[in-house]
């Protein structure tokens, strides 16, 4: 088991209960997503795993670690375990260039020659499909599809065993957002990456994932197999949410 | 290219901020080489050129033939009411261009005596007139350039960094850390800053030189002024930690130091190079206000503060105007720092705007 979500309860002030006992688990290998509408708690699932929340209650287990501080998660987590967030317009620091930020992804990695430093980065570029020598430029120089690409390249500098998309794609033009899938469909082929996708669009997600979670006002309210959910979905809002998106009706 | 240079090619469009950024830096450049430039020494004065007027330059003999730079010698007399009045006579003192004068030494390590304009005594020569003592005060002015223009920024300098440091650290980490360090503002922020100044410089000694003086002054301008820079970068730091790239680098391990260093002081950046320009300003004043006062410089060193304790009396400025001129550089200085400041700030948002990046 790669990651295991446990229990885990987060109330904002109003009070709005973001997250109302999630538990989840993530096997590798496994594609996961995460569909529900917006302001479900999605979002701040994927900031309790990385660190970014703490939770009010329950607890995230990675490869067997509990992982209850930030400092708890600096070591291998931070290198196996990666986000890209989902405005990439506000991901990248405007003040460095592409070399630096790509650089940066490394800072708790061991110290490695320049000469390995910059193959790396060749590497991931090319993972997803970007010319070397933006190295030099700066992310104002990129359109939003481009930059997407360059945050999903920071995130795999570690080669991470995890990545977690948080509605990566969603900010996007229509035909953007199918170069990007296009070009993680590949990715999946290329590396041994476990996706966890999050996304309010049940289109993009089947795409991408084998197991899929529905998430209903701060609860999974289903976690079954890509095509048992998408054929015979048992919850109700899971339902309706087929039907919003595909426009069809399941039987009963 | 980067945000630097980008908002480096918008200031320089600006042709009112460039010229003021090169009227300060000829004002620094004659602060740094003030001995050579100035015909006169801080300790030279002439008890016969009481209030003498600034010194007529001539070119021309009395009957009219090319004679090259030269000034006349004066003669002092009372009129009817006892007021002093200058006539000029006719000896002729040849104006000296790198003349030999008073050595001194040049930028604090080489011993010169060469001056950029002198005239051989007894001749005088008063560019800007000569103050109560017979002192050239054009020469006091580029001396005591290197006091007023410095302390300002030594000490905006000082309370750059604290700011900075303290609105960084409150603004980043929050909670009670936050709590602590603004309190400590607002108690610095009560007091308003004249009597804070008056307050602080009485609880140092009075028996200091002029150099632990001068450091005086320093500290108590940035004590004042660091308040409200941290007050201002916390607000900014609040805003900025919750940037998206701000939570990525946490995610992938940066130490909370070093998220500080790369990621949120450095967007603080246009809005401190701003504020510390326009802050200058005020340093300057306070310098001037203090050595006014006569709690600052203090003779026989020169600032323009002081320079300007002389031109209290109304009926001095009546007839010897030229002691004003501390105040016209006082002016001068000031504006150029506030255009400067408005220029970097201009400079800066637009860019910053465009990319949704504003702070
Ligand atoms: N930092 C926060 N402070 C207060 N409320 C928050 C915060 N983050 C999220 N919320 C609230 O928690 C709920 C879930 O938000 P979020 O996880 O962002 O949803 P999603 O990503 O599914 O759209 C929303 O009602 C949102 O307003
Ligand atoms: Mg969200």
């Amino acid at each position: 088991m790669l990651l295991r979500v446990n229990d885990v309860y987060k109330t904002f002030p109003g009070p709005v209960a973001a997250l109302d006992g999630v538990s989840l688990d993530v096997h590798s290998g496994e594609h996961v997503s995460i569909v529900g509408e917006s302001g479900c708690g999605k979002t701040t699932l994927a900031r309790v795993i990385m660190g970014l929340v703490d939770p009010d209650e329950g607890s995230v287990i990675f490869n067997g670690h509990p992982l209850l501080t930030a400092h708890s998660r600096r070591g291998d987590f931070s290198r196996q375990v990666r986000m890209v967030f989902q405005d990439p317009f506000s991901s990248l620091d405007p003040r460095y260039s592409v070399r630096a930020i790509l650089k940066e992804a490394l800072r708790r990695e061991p110290k490695m020659t320049p000469g390995e430093d910059f193959l790396r980065m060749r590497k991931v570029l090319d993972l997803v499909r970007m010319p070397a020598d933006i190295l030099t430029r700066y992310p104002h120089e990129f359109s939003g599809g481009e930059r997407q690409r360059i945050a999903i390249a920071r995130a795999l500098m570690t080669s991470p065993k995890l990545l977690i998309l948080d509605e990566a794609v969603s900010s996007l033009d229509v035909l953007v957002q199918q170069e990007i899938l296009a070009m993680l469909e590949e990715l999946q082929q290329r590396m041994p990456v476990t996706y966890f996708f999050i996304s309010h669009n049940l289109r993009v997600v089947r795409r991408l994932s084998r197991k899929v979670a529905v998430m209903y006002q701060g609860r999974i309210v289903e976690y079954a197999d890509r095509d048992t959910l998408f054929n015979a979905p048992s919850h109700p809002y899971t339902q309706v949410l087929l039907k919003a998106a595909f426009n069809y009706e399941v039987s009963p | 290219m980067s945000e630097f240079k980008l908002a480096w090619q918008r200031f320089v469009k600006d042709r009112v901020a460039l010229i003021a950024l090169w009227v300060l830096g000829i004002l620094y450049a004659a602060a740094l080489f003030a001995d050579v430039i100035t015909p006169y020494s801080l300790r030279d004065e002439s008890r016969l050129h009481t209030y003498c007027p600034p010194t007529a330059i001539h070119f021309l003999t009395s009957d009219g033939h090319w004679a090259g730079p030269y000034v006349r010698g004066v003669a002092m007399s009372y009129d009817e009411y006892r007021r002093r009045i200058y006539r000029e006579t006719d000896e002729a003192y040849p104006l000296k261009f790198f003349g030999k004068g008073e050595s001194y030494k040049f930028l604090g390590v080489v011993t010169w005596d060469r001056h950029l304009l002198s005239v051989d005594a007894p001749g005088r020569v008063y560019l800007l007139g000569a103050d109560s003592r017979g002192r050239d005060i054009f020469s006091r002015i580029i001396h005591g350039a290197r006091v007023s223009l410095t302390i300002g920024l030594f000490g905006v300098l000082i309370s750059f960094v604290l700011g900075l440091l303290v609105g960084g650290i409150a603004g980043y980490f929050g909670g009670r850390i936050d709590n602590i360090l603004m309190r400590m503002c607002e108690m610095v922020m009560m007091v308003p800053g004249f009597y804070l100044l008056l307050a602080l410089r009485a609880a140092v000694p009075d028996t200091l030189n002029s150099l632990q003086v001068y450091a005086a002054i320093v500290i108590i301008l940035a004590f004042i002024g660091w308040a409200g820079l941290a007050r201002v970068i916390r607000g900014m730091c609040l805003s900025l930690k919750e940037r998206d790239y701000v939570l990525a680098a946490r995610t992938m391990g940066l130490t909370d130091m070093e998220i500080v260093m790369r990621h949120i002081l450095p967007h603080t950046i246009s809005y401190s190079l701003a504020a510390v320009a326009l802050a200058v300003p005020g340093y300057i004043l306070g310098e001037s206000a203090l050595s006014l006062i006569g709690l600052g410089i203090q003779d026989p060193y020169a600032s323009w503060g002081n320079m300007l304790s002389e031109a209290m009396n109304i009926v001095r400025i009546q007839f010897a105007p030229w002691i004003l001129w501390p105040a016209f550089f006082i002016a001068l200085t000031v504006m150029c720092f506030n255009l400067i400041g408005d220029a970097l700030r201009d400079a800066w948002d637009p860019m910053l705007k465009g990319r949704g990046d504003q702070p």
